[in-house]
């Protein structure tokens, strides 16, 4: 402690020793990269799709428009459509998966269960896999002519346009999320499971309650913010969907798997309308945030 | 829980968790399974699910699409340079938040997490614009700049550093060590199962960072693999075993660096989902 503050004694001599690395000007210096680089390439690019939304895109200039992307986009079916999508998956794919990884977890914490770290790294290996490559091989399964098609006939089941058919196209993008994110979920759920102490279920145990009360009363509300906090990552991973409807379907058939992203990447870097595409951002960012703010809300405050 | 574990039930655990384990990697041998085989066999009825004779054709054929070679240098480079940077930035900046107080540190760290929850897509057209008055559109720079300061390597290298006792830099302080000289020579080495968890995690995430890159990468020398495979695909007539090939081979580099590091890389995971 001597030592600094001799130094710092020192560094009020001018002023350009003041600017020298101590331990009081150390965490800005560290600091200054990272606050530099955000500014520039995260906070300043927020900041401007905010205004860029009340602009348009013409001709290589941008011009104010006021409030015209928006009443556009509160006119646009396909914007409903990328929209209502969105919620499908919501509701439907991230509740199941959510539950489905919930059940393999609590299977896989059975105290007989034996190589349980080869078990959780096959079901990890979906997470880690390249996007496009997974999206190609799933189109690839699900084509016409593709093996599940061929597995259905083995049961004697009609072949189904998996990706041609709007209903079965959504399913096809359920199914695929699904397959890629259900052991990560599951790898974090069982963390969580292996964290709940067992004199919980000794002390239900002597009182007599069933495994399903159990489950209910034990296992349910201490995983709840576990249970949240994978379903936030589900929710924000749903809002921002691209790749998979980008390979699989390209958004289609009529628009039946188009999604904000995609519907983004049109807008903007196909038909260059980068004001309608910013007022697009706005709506994903807002989504993203109500869904984080009513996840965070229901979690309550245990779950930071 | 003795009497409960009875056969039927170990059977019936042990049928769920082996179905669900079977279809999480069927996939992947199918996939590579048909990098072996021909467009025609894979869409045979019924299909071929043994490895085939066409590995080398695939191979061939397909570097005559994209060049392999390139495509596959792109990626590492991108990924590699991205990963050393967030790295780099990650544990400075971290080190700063974790062992010093400073006037506003509380409001910075706040909004760089805030910035963990804006997603990638919402700034993505003005960053597009700042990218192309730098000049920086079909350039690696493009793909590696924007995203090195990471919100969640500077929150889990925070998280990690918090634990290093104040002692210990105290102590290299009264030596006359530097303050840099701390952070390197003593505070870096001690994070590095912290590192090689983050920095896993972020090759993996660039490795696969496909919008981005299709947005600023349009020059077939510049792509990275998951670019040029999907370019594969727009084409007329798809060649079904090139395409296996393709996937194949920007998927084995993953899988291989996660079945080698998994306890490092399921832990950094886990670091950021589970408090202790």
């Amino acid at each position: 402690m001597e030592a600094c503050l001799s130094q710092e004694k020192e560094t009020r001599v001018s002023l350009l020793s003041k600017l020298k690395l101590t331990n009081k000007t150390a965490p800005y210096y560290f600091i200054a990269p990272a606050v530099f680089l955000f500014s520039l390439f995260t906070i300043y690019p927020f900041l401007r799709t905010i205004t860029l939304s009340f602009f348009s895109y013409e001709r290589g200039q941008y011009i104010f428009t006021g409030l015209a992307n928006y009443s556009r986009l509160f006119g646009d079916e396909v914007f409903y459509q990328a929209l209502s999508n969105t919620f499908i998956y919501l509701l439907i794919q991230v509740p199941l998966m959510s539950m489905l990884s919930l059940v393999l977890a609590v299977a896989m914490n059975s105290r007989f269960i034996k190589w349980k770290s080869q078990f959780r790294v096959g079901y990890f290996l979906p997470s880690v896999t390249e996007m496009v490559a997974y999206s190609i091989i799933f189109s690839l399964f699900l084509n016409d002519k593709g093996l599940l098609n061929y597995l259905l006939s083995i049961l004697g089941i009609d072949s189904v346009s998996w990706l041609v058919d709007p209903f079965w196209a959504k399913f096809s993008i359920m199914l695929a999320l699904t397959w890629r994110w259900t052991g990560y979920n599951m790898v974090i759920m069982l963390a969580g499971l292996q964290g709940i102490p067992a004199d919980l279920y000794e002390a239900a145990e002597i009182d007599g309650a069933s495994k399903l009360k159990q489950f209910f009363y034990i296992t349910i509300p201490q995983m709840k913010p576990l249970i949240l906090f994978s379903m936030l990552m589900s929710t924000i991973g749903t809002i921002n969907l691209f790749s998979e409807p980008f390979i699989l379907t390209k958004g289609g058939p009529g628009n039946s798997t188009m999604s904000l992203g995609l519907y983004l990447y049109n807008q903007g870097f196909m038909n260059l309308n980068f004001g309608y595409a910013s007022a697009i951002s706005v709506v994903l960012l807002i989504l993203t945030a109500v869904m984080s703010y009513i996840q965070v809300k229901v979690g309550g405050k245990d779950n930071g | 829980m003795v009497e409960s574990s009875t056969g039927l039930k170990k059977v019936f655990t042990y049928t769920t968790i082996i179905l669900g384990l079977i279809v999480s990697l069927f996939p992947f041998y199918w996939m590579f399974i048909g990098a072996t085989n021909s467009s025609a066999d894979i869409f045979a009825f019924p299909p071929r699910l043994l490895p085939g004779d066409h590995f080398w054709q695939n191979l061939t054929a397909l570097n005559e699409q994209i060049d392999l070679g390139r495509v596959i240098f792109n990626s590492f480079y991108v990924s590699l340079s991205y990963t050393f940077f967030v790295l780099a930035l990650s544990t400075i900046t971290g080190y700063a938040f974790a062992k010093f107080q400073f006037k506003g540190q509380d409001y910075i760290f706040g909004a760089i997490l805030l910035t963990m929850m804006l997603p990638a897509q919402a700034t993505m057209i003005p960053l597009f614009d700042t990218m192309k008055a730098f000049g920086w559109l079909n350039s690696y720079k493009a793909v590696i700049i924007p995203g090195i300061a990471n919100a969640f390597g500077i929150f889990l290298m925070r998280q990690n550093m918090k634990k290093i006792p104040d002692s210990l830099i105290e102590a290299a302080r009264i030596d006359g060590c530097g303050e840099f000289a701390i952070f390197y020579k003593i505070v870096l080495p001690t994070m590095k199962p912290a590192i090689a968890a983050l920095g896993i995690y972020m090759f993996m995430a660039q490795w696969g960072n496909f919008m981005w890159q299709l947005i600023v990468l349009n020059d077939a020398s510049m792509k990275t693999l998951p670019v040029a495979l999907s370019s594969l695909v727009g084409l007329s007539r798809v060649d079904y075993g090139q395409v296996f090939m393709g996937a194949s081979l920007s998927t084995l580099p993953v899988i291989a660096i996660f079945l080698l590091l998994q306890k490092q890389f399921i832990s950094g995971i886990l670091g950021g989902a589970v408090k202790e």
